[in-house]
C-alpha cells in the first residue's frame, strides 16, 4: 500500500476546503492509500484495518453466507476507516474528476464518523494505532502460550456480537447533570428495590427526602442524606462497601461479565486471557455503530458528494461522466433496496420537509391531501435539520421517523414480493404493497439486530452461568449453539445454560394432488434449555 | 485464455459474496429464495463507487496451506475441542457447461445469531422496489428451474472445454485424496485396477520426415519457413515472398499410422437427485454436498477414469448435462422416485453400458414418494441392481424423529437390502447433517 501522489492529495485538500465551507466538520489530517487486488485480499478479512491482530481464521475461506452480516457486522470492502487520522482507500486508475466525487463522499463519511453520537466511543481514538498495539500483544502472547491464544480468541469471538454497545454509549451520552454518585445509584436501584423491597410509596418518599436535602443543603446534600440513611438502615454502609468490592457495577455485556466473574479467568495462570477478551470486546465495539448506520451514513455521503461535486469549479466538463457514475450509485433499483439511493433521497426529503415547516405537529394533524401538498411555511431550516439528523440518529430511528406516505409515493416505492407461481416453475415478482407503513416495516425487518441474550443472575446456582434469550420471533441458528456454548463454558470455567425458543417440529405431509401445501401460520414455539457441562451438550424442553 | 467470471450463487450481479465464488456445502439464505434481493449491507463504497471487483485468486495458496490447517485441526481434537476445518468446495461455472470445483479449506465462526432461513420453500420473500405498477401486479419473472440457459449455451470451443474439464478433475481428484487421507475412507483398489489400458486404436498421429502415408501440409509449411528464416531468406516478415523460398526434402513432414492406447473409463456414476418442491433448502444442500464428495472420492479411487451422468427427477426424470445444472436446479412438482430409476435402466440398456463399466448409482432424496408402497419403484430398483455395482440411497429428511419416510419404509419392507447385501446401501441423514456426518455416510454407502 502506498499513499496517493502529491497531485491527488492537492485535489483532496481542495475538497476539504469546500466541504468545510459547506458546513461539514472533520479532523484536519487524513491518509489516503492506493490499494491493489493483492492488498484487498489481505485487508478484507481484517475488515480493512491493516493493523488488526492476526488470527488463523482470517487466512481461511470462511463460510460467511449463512448470516453473513449477523456474524460480521461490517462491510469487507469499506473505503473509509473510522480512525484518527481517518484512512481511505482508492484504486490507482481513477481519473481526477472521479476522485473529486469520491473524496467528497469520503469526507462526508468522515464527518459522519466524527459527529454522529453512535460513534461517540470512537471519537478521539486512533483505532489503527490501538489495533497495532493489540496485534503485538497478541503476537507476544502467542509466542508464550501457543495455540491456546487462538482458542481464547475463538471463544471470545463467539460471543462478541453480544457486546453491550448501547450500554457503553448510554454512559458516554449521559448528560452531566444527570450523573449521580454510585452510592445513590446503589441506594435507589439495588438497596431499596432488591434488598429491602420497599413499597412504591416508601420509594417515592425516599426520593422526596433526597430532593428536600438538595434544596436545603446544596452541595452537602448527599452526605447529610446518607447520614439519615445509616440511621434507618445501619447495615447500608457495609453492604455498599461489599458491593463496591465485588465490582459488578456496570457490567455491560456477557464478555465483560465473564471477564470479571469467571473463576477460571481469575486463576493466576489464566490472567493473560483477560487481555485477549478485552481486545476482542473492544474491537467488536468499534465495529458496532457502522452496521447500525448503513443507510444513514451512505445516504449522507451521497447527499453531499452530489451537492458538492456539482458546485466544484475544478471539474467543469465532466458532468456527463459524473452523471453516469452517480446514477449507477444512487439509482433506485426496480427490485431490492439500495442504501445509497434510499438514504440520499430520504435526506433530501427531510430537508424539504423542514424547509417547508412540515416536521411539526400542525402539519401532522392535517388530513386533507390538498392542504398537505400545498403546505409551506417557508421556514427554510432544512439544512440545519439534516445536520441534526446526522448527529442524533441511527438507521432505525431514521427510517422509523421519516419514511412516510409522501416519501413512498414521491419515489414510487413499493414492497416487492417474490413468490412461486402456480405452475411451480417460475418465480414471480410483484408489487405487494405501496403502503408506507408496510414499506417501513419491511425496511426495519432488514436491519441488523443481534439476539437479545441476558445473564439471569437470579438463576445462577452452583457456579452455573444462566443465559436467557429473549425471544423476538426468530430462533437462534441451532447448529451454532453447541460450539458457541462450548466456548463460553471454557471461558467461564463452569457449566453454562441457555434458555431459548425453538419452533415445535411438526409433521409435513406431502400428498399427490396437493403440490402447494396451504401456507402455514406462524409455527408455535417452545422454550428449551440447553446445558453445556463438561463439554457435553444436553437439551430439555421447559 | 479463457476467462471465467465466478457466479455467486444465482445472480451474477451479487457483489456481497466475498471473494467471488460460492461455497457449496452450506445451506444458504438465498437457496430458499432471495436470489434477486440483496441485503442492504451488501453494498460497499469500493465496489459501488470505484467499481472495483472483489479480489480473487487466493485459492491455490489456500490449498497449499491445507496440510497445516488439518494439522491444527488434529491438535484441536487432542485438546478436546471439535474439529473446525471443513473441506469446502467452490463451484465456478465455466464455459460450455464445464464447471470447476475448486477446493478451499473452510470454516465457520459460530455465534448466537438469528436463524432467518426459511423453513418452507413456498414462503414468499420480500424486499423493496420502485417504479410503476399497481398493487398485486406481477412485474417480473425468473425461472425457478436453476440456470438451464447458460449451461446449455456456448457449446463451441471444444479444445478449451477439454482443458476446463481437466481442471475440474484435478481439483476433485485432490479432494478425493484429502478425503482419503483425512477421513480414512475405504479403498476400492481391487476393483479399480481390474480393467486397464486394454484397448488400442490406430490413428495417423506420429510424424515422420521425408516419407510417410500422408503429407502434413501445415507442419511442412512451418518447417519450410523455419529453414528459410535460418537461411536468411526472409528479410521483411510482413512481406514474405514464398517464391524465394528454398524447399528441401528434409522439410517434408508426413504422418504415419501408429498404435494408440485408449484409456477406458472404468466407472460410470449415475447421480440421481430428487428436486421436487419438498427438497428445497437444506435437504438439497446435504444431498448435493454428499454427491460432490462421492464424485471426488470415486474419481480418486479410479485414477480419474470415471464418467458421470446426472439425473434430476420430480414426477418425471430428466438427464442434465453438467454438474452445475444438477446442483442448481430446484423447485418442481411432486415426487416419483420410480421415474429416475426407470431412466437409468433405459440409458444403461440402450447403450449396453453394463458390459463396459462398473456402474454406480447414487440417489439423494428426502424420502417422500407419492408411490407410498413402492409398488412401481421396487421393480425398477431391482432391475438397476441387476447391473449396478452399488446403489446408494441417501435420505435427507427434515424430520428425523418422526420415524421412517416412505422410501425408507418400502425399501426395508421389500427386503432388497438383504437380497443384495453387496449391491445396495441406504443411509438416512438429517437435513442438518454436517460434513463429517456426510463423510460417515459415504463410508456407509461405499462399504
Amino acid at each position: 500500500m502506498e499513499l496517493i501522489n502529491q497531485h491527488t492529495k492537492m485535489i483532496m485538500e481542495g475538497c476539504k476546503e469546500r466541504a468545510r465551507r459547506a458546513g461539514l466538520r472533520f479532523g484536519n489530517e487524513t491518509l489516503e492509500y492506493i490499494v491493489t487486488n493483492k492488498d484487498l485480499l489481505e485487508l478484507s478479512p481484517k475488515h480493512m484495518i491493516p493493523t488488526l491482530y492476526d488470527y488463523w481464521v482470517n487466512d481461511v475461506e470462511v463460510l460467511k453466507e449463512k448470516g453473513r452480516y449477523e456474524l460480521y457486522p461490517n462491510n469487507p470492502y469499506e473505503t473509509v476507516i473510522n480512525t484518527r487520522p481517518a484512512i481511505s482507500f482508492y484504486n490507482d486508475n481513477n481519473p481526477d474528476w472521479l476522485n473529486v466525487m469520491i473524496f467528497y463522499h469520503v469526507l462526508a463519511h468522515i464527518d459522519f464518523f466524527q459527529n454522529n453520537m453512535f460513534f461517540k466511543h470512537t471519537t478521539d481514538e486512533d483505532f489503527a494505532g490501538r489495533a497495532l498495539s493489540d496485534k503485538s500483544s497478541i503476537a507476544v502472547l502467542r509466542s508464550e502460550k501457543g495455540r491456546w491464544v487462538d482458542y481464547v480468541i475463538e471463544f471470545s469471538r463467539g460471543i462478541d456480537n453480544l457486546v453491550g454497545f448501547h450500554s457503553e454509549l448510554s454512559e458516554l451520552n449521559h448528560p452531566p447533570e444527570m450523573r449521580t454518585s454510585r452510592k445513590l445509584d446503589f441506594y435507589y436501584d439495588t438497596f431499596l428495590q432488591t434488598i429491602r423491597k420497599v413499597s412504591l410509596t416508601d420509594f417515592l418518599n425516599e426520593i422526596d427526602r433526597y430532593n428536600e436535602a438538595v434544596r436545603q443543603y446544596g452541595e452537602m446534600a448527599e452526605s447529610v442524606f446518607f447520614s439519615g440513611v445509616t440511621r434507618t438502615y445501619p447495615e447500608f454502609e457495609a453492604l455498599f462497601d461489599r458491593h463496591k468490592k465485588r465490582g459488578q457495577q456496570g457490567v455491560r455485556d456477557l464478555l465483560e461479565f465473564v471477564l470479571r466473574n469467571s473463576s477460571f479467568l481469575q486463576r493466576e495462570e489464566n490472567q493473560w486471557m483477560k487481555s485477549v477478551l478485552e481486545i476482542v470486546r473492544k474491537t467488536s465495539l468499534f465495529f458496532q455503530p457502522q452496521i447500525r448506520t448503513k443507510i444513514l451514513n451512505e445516504g449522507w455521503a451521497c447527499y453531499w458528494h452530489e451537492k458538492l461535486f456539482l458546485k466544484d469549479d475544478r471539474i467543469k466538463g465532466n458532468e456527463v461522466g459524473f452523471a453516469r457514475v452517480n446514477a449507477f450509485v444512487t439509482a433506485l433499483p426496480r427490485f431490492g433496496i439500495n442504501p445509497y439511493a434510499l438514504g440520499m433521497r430520504l435526506f433530501s426529503h427531510i430537508e424539504e420537509m423542514a424547509d417547508k415547516g412540515r416536521l411539526t405537529y400542525d402539519f401532522q394533524r392535517i388530513r386533507s391531501a390538498r392542504l398537505r401538498r400545498d403546505y409551506d411555511k417557508g421556514n427554510g431550516s432544512g439544512l440545519d435539520y439534516v445536520f441534526k439528523v446526522r448527529e442524533d440518529f441511527n438507521d432505525f430511528m431514521f427510517i422509523n421517523n421519516f419514511v412516510d406516505q409522501e416519501f413512498v409515493d414521491r419515489h414510487k416505492l413499493f414492497v416487492a414480493g417474490r413468490r412461486l407461481n402456480n405452475s411451480g416453475r417460475t418465480f414471480e415478482y410483484y408489487v405487494r404493497s405501496r403502503d408506507a407503513g408496510k414499506y417501513k416495516q419491511m425496511l426495519l425487518d432488514q436491519l441488523y439486530h443481534p439476539p437479545y441474550i441476558e445473564i439471569d443472575k437470579s438463576r445462577m446456582e452452583d457456579d452455573c452461568l444462566y443465559l436467557n434469550h429473549h425471544f423476538e420471533g426468530k430462533p437462534l441458528i441451532k447448529e451454532f449453539i453447541p460450539n458457541t456454548m462450548l466456548g463460553i463454558e471454557y471461558l467461564w470455567g463452569g457449566p453454562v445454560k441457555l434458555e431459548t425458543s425453538e419452533p415445535v417440529e411438526k409433521a409435513r405431509e406431502f400428498q399427490p394432488g396437493q403440490a402447494n401445501p396451504p401456507p402455514d401460520v406462524e409455527p408455535p414455539h417452545q422454550r428449551v434449555l440447553y446445558t453445556m457441562k463438561n463439554r457435553q451438550l444436553s437439551r430439555a424442553v421447559l | 485464455m479463457e476467462k471465467e467470471s465466478p457466479i455467486c450463487h444465482e445472480s451474477s450481479a451479487e457483489e456481497s459474496c466475498g471473494s467471488g465464488g460460492r461455497l457449496s456445502g452450506e445451506p444458504l439464505f438465498g437457496s430458499s429464495g432471495l436470489s434477486a434481493f440483496r441485503s442492504i449491507y451488501g453494498f460497499g463504497d469500493l465496489m459501488v463507487l470505484q467499481s472495483s471487483s472483489p479480489p480473487s485468486g487466493a485459492y491455490l495458496q489456500n490449498l497449499s496451506a491445507i496440510g497445516e490447517l488439518l494439522e491444527r485441526d488434529k491438535q484441536r481434537e487432542k485438546d478436546g475441542f471439535p474439529r473446525k476445518i471443513r473441506v469446502g468446495r467452490l463451484i465456478k461455472p465455466g464455459r460450455g457447461g464445464k464447471d470447476k470445483i475448486i477446493l478451499v479449506p473452510t470454516t465457520v465462526e459460530e455465534k448466537f445469531i438469528h436463524d432467518v432461513r426459511k423453513t418452507d420453500p413456498k414462503e414468499e420473500s420480500t424486499s423493496g422496489g420502485s417504479g410503476e405498477g399497481k398493487e398485486g401486479e406481477v412485474i417480473g419473472e425468473e425461472s425457478a428451474d436453476g440456470l438451464d440457459g447458460p449451461a446449455g449455451s456456448g457449446a463451441g470451443g471444444a479444445g478449451q472445454g477439454e482443458g476446463a474439464e481437466h481442471e475440474i478433475e484435478s481439483s476433485a481428484y485432490d479432494l478425493g485424496k484429502v478425503l482419503g487421507e483425512r477421513f480414512q475412507l475405504p479403498n476400492l483398489k481391487s476393483k479399480g485396477k481390474k480393467r486397464s489400458l486394454t484397448r488400442y486404436t490406430y490413428d495417423l498421429t506420429d510424424r515422420h520426415h521425408r516419407s510417410g502415408q500422408l503429407l502434413d501440409k501445415k507442419a511442412t509449411l512451418r518447417k519450410i519457413i523455419e529453414t528459410n528464416i535460418n537461411l536468411g531468406n526472409v528479410s521483411d516478415p510482413h512481406h514474405i515472398d514464398p517464391l524465394e523460398f528454398i524447399v528441401s526434402p528434409q522439410d517434408e513432414v508426413y504422418r504415419t499410422l501408429s498404435r494408440e492406447k485408449d484409456y477406458e473409463s472404468q466407472a460410470m456414476i449415475f447421480f440421481l437427485r430428487d428436486y421436487s418442491g419438498s427438497m428445497e433448502g437444506q435437504r438439497t444442500e446435504v444431498v448435493v454436498t454428499q454427491h460432490v464428495l462421492l464424485y471426488s472420492w470415486l474419481l480418486y479411487q479410479y485414477e480419474r477414469q470415471v464418467e458421470t451422468r446426472f439425473i434430476l427427477h420430480d414426477t418425471v426424470a430428466r438427464e442434465v448435462n453438467d454438474f452445475y445444472t444438477y446442483y442448481n436446479s430446484s423447485v418442481a412438482g411432486g415426487t416419483r422416485v420410480e421415474s429416475a430409476y426407470r431412466l437409468v435402466n433405459q440409458i444403461v440398456e440402450a447403450a449396453n453400458l453394463a458390459r463396459d463399466y462398473n456402474i454406480y448409482v447414487f440417489h439423494g432424496t428426502d424420502g417422500d414418494d407419492w408411490d407410498h408402497e413402492g409398488r412401481e419403484t421396487i421393480p425398477q430398483i431391482r432391475k438397476t441392481l441387476g447391473f449396478a455395482s452399488r446403489v446408494g440411497i441417501t435420505i435427507a429428511s427434515a424430520f428425523t424423529d418422526r420415524g421412517e419416510t416412505s422410501v425408507e419404509k418400502y425399501i426395508s419392507d421389500s427386503g432388497l437390502l438383504n437380497e443384495f447385501p453387496l449391491g445396495m446401501r441406504m443411509d438416512s441423514v438429517g437435513e442438518n447433517a454436517t460434513e463429517v456426518r456426510l463423510i460417515e455416510g459415504i463410508k456407509k454407502l461405499l462399504s
